[in-house]
């Protein structure tokens, strides 16, 4: 499974793209392909302040439920609503159009590189 | 608890070679999915599916006394079954709590009970210590059998292709000893996922190539993510859900398998006949979540921020697109509930059961 390699990591499999202070954040191809097809997404509220780590919604498959966690701290600036009626994008595109949340960072925080996550998918297969 | 070896059907090779994700179930390794949970969902709902349950555990009731004993210990009245006909049924505590839901077979010279996996030595122990004084041999035979279910609208059609047995003559519920492709088979038809289907009781030499037999045939390997999105739109129970010890059949909604007025006594009967006079102390409902989720096993039930139930099994259906689920509440619970999912309280309204009934012919 090709890991993108302009993106950072969490141990719990979200990715993360940072662009002048936001970063947008979704679940990597391996998360998607461990939980299924994807059927629901809990969304936080726009406006929303999460601390990193903090859980911050879930993504559900038919069979399984999977809580998501904030990778960096900050203010939620946009949520990917398509993704109430589309959740399947998380299956289909999980690095484009299966983005789920849009935070301003106010909070750094360590995040794996995309050879660390590698490393971590090698250790866990 | 000391760390066992899961165990091994006679389809694991097979289902490795598709593909499968295997995990740990009830004590084995078995297929959870394939392709994906909807696209095997969907094949059974549409065309043909096929399941390894060879897990399932067959116990076997031999002698003089084999009806006396199997009488004793379910609640449906066997007596009443014909040769070549199944029956479901509960086991029950004296308590009327549940031990388990089986299959009994009615077969010419004795009783085969089909059990759930996980159950199957509690099972066992409780049938030897409650037929103290009659002449029967329990067996535990589930080592001589692989348990092979195809279930679908093309279920008959793929099948009738490898047997002599007419299949069109074999109705709900009743079954046959035969062959498929010269396979020696005990077919079924029964099944727990709503549509028509057969199992095939088969020796375990003959599980893969019956497997890659009807595969090639067109049925899809499904694997029991798909079963239970199945069995839980068809309304049906899953011990461990729905059924359990604190629970007895009547409250989770499966009177028709339990005969209260059998002539012979049957272990959990008085329990189960002062609960009917009294009045049940919870009741099993269908609902559909209104809001935004999906209720899952173990999510409360609340009205007004009052607990007054619990989920018992839940998911987003594949065929009706919504989010469903079975929940025991209280007694005096109306239409209208909240599912506590995550900690936020979600409308959920009762749905007649079962939520997917297929169109009969």
């Amino acid at each position: 499974m090709a890991v993108p390699q302009d993106l950072q990591y969490t141990k719990s499999h979200e990715w993360v793209r940072v662009e002048s202070g936001v970063a947008t954040v979704g679940i990597t191809e391996h998360a998607q392909d461990e939980l299924g097809d994807v059927v629901f997404v809990e969304l936080p509220e726009q406006g929303a302040t999460l601390a990193a780590g903090d859980s911050f919604g879930a993504v559900e498959s038919v069979k399984a439920v999977s809580d998501l966690y904030a990778p960096v701290g900050g203010e939620v600036v946009e949520v990917n609503g398509a993704l109430e009626d589309s959740p399947e994008k998380i299956n289909e595109d999980p690095y484009g159009e299966g983005w789920i949340l849009k935070l301003r960072i106010s909070d750094e925080a360590d995040l794996l590189s995309a050879a660390d996550y590698e490393r971590l998918l090698e250790g866990e297969s | 608890m000391a760390e066992e070896a899961l165990g091994r059907t006679p389809l694991y090779e097979e289902h490795e070679k598709a593909g499968a994700r295997l995990v740990p179930f009830a004590g084995w390794e078995m297929p959870v999915q394939y392709e994906g949970v909807k696209a095997e969902h969907e094949a059974v709902r549409n065309h043909a599916g096929l399941f390894d349950v060879s897990h399932m555990g067959e116990v076997v009731f031999r002698g003089p006394d084999a009806e006396k004993a199997v009488q004793r210990l379910v609640t449906r009245d066997v007596g009443r079954l014909e040769t070549g006909q199944a029956g479901y049924a509960a086991v029950c505590y004296e308590s009327g709590g549940t031990v388990d839901d089986v299959l009994v077979y009615k077969n010419p010279d004795d009783f085969l009970v089909v059990v759930n996996a996980a159950n199957r030595e509690k099972d066992v122990a409780h049938f030897q210590e409650h037929t103290d004084g009659l002449d029967v041999e329990i067996a535990d035979e589930s080592d001589d059998w692989a348990l092979l279910a195809l279930q679908g609208p093309k279920a008959e059609g793929i099948l009738q292709g490898f047997t002599g047995t007419d299949l069109s003559g074999l109705k709900y519920y009743r079954y046959v000893v035969g062959e498929v492709d010269g396979l020696y088979a005990v077919i079924s038809r029964t099944g727990y996922t709503g549509e028509d289907g057969f199992e095939l009781y088969v020796r375990p030499d003959g599980a893969a190539p019956l497997w890659r037999l009807l595969v090639e045939a067109g049925a899809a390997p499904v694997g029991l993510g798909a079963r239970d999105t199945l069995r839980l739109e068809a309304g049906m129970c899953l011990y461990g859900n729905e059924l359990d010890p604190e629970t007895t059949p009547l409250e989770a909604g499966i009177a028709f398998a339990v005969h209260l007025d059998k002539e012979e006594r049957f272990l959990g009967q008085e329990a189960l006949r002062r609960e009917r006079e009294e009045g049940l102390r919870k009741k099993l409902v269908g609902f559909k979540v209104e809001g935004r989720g999906i209720a899952r096993h173990e999510h409360p039930v609340a009205v007004d921020g009052e607990t007054v139930g619990t989920v018992t099994s839940g998911t987003q259906s594949p065929t009706l697109g919504e989010a469903i689920g079975l929940a025991l509440v209280l007694p005096e619970v109306e239409d209208s509930f909240d599912v506590v999912i995550r900690d936020r309280p979600v409308k959920a309204r009762t749905a007649q059961l079962p939520f997917y009934k297929r169109q009969k012919k």
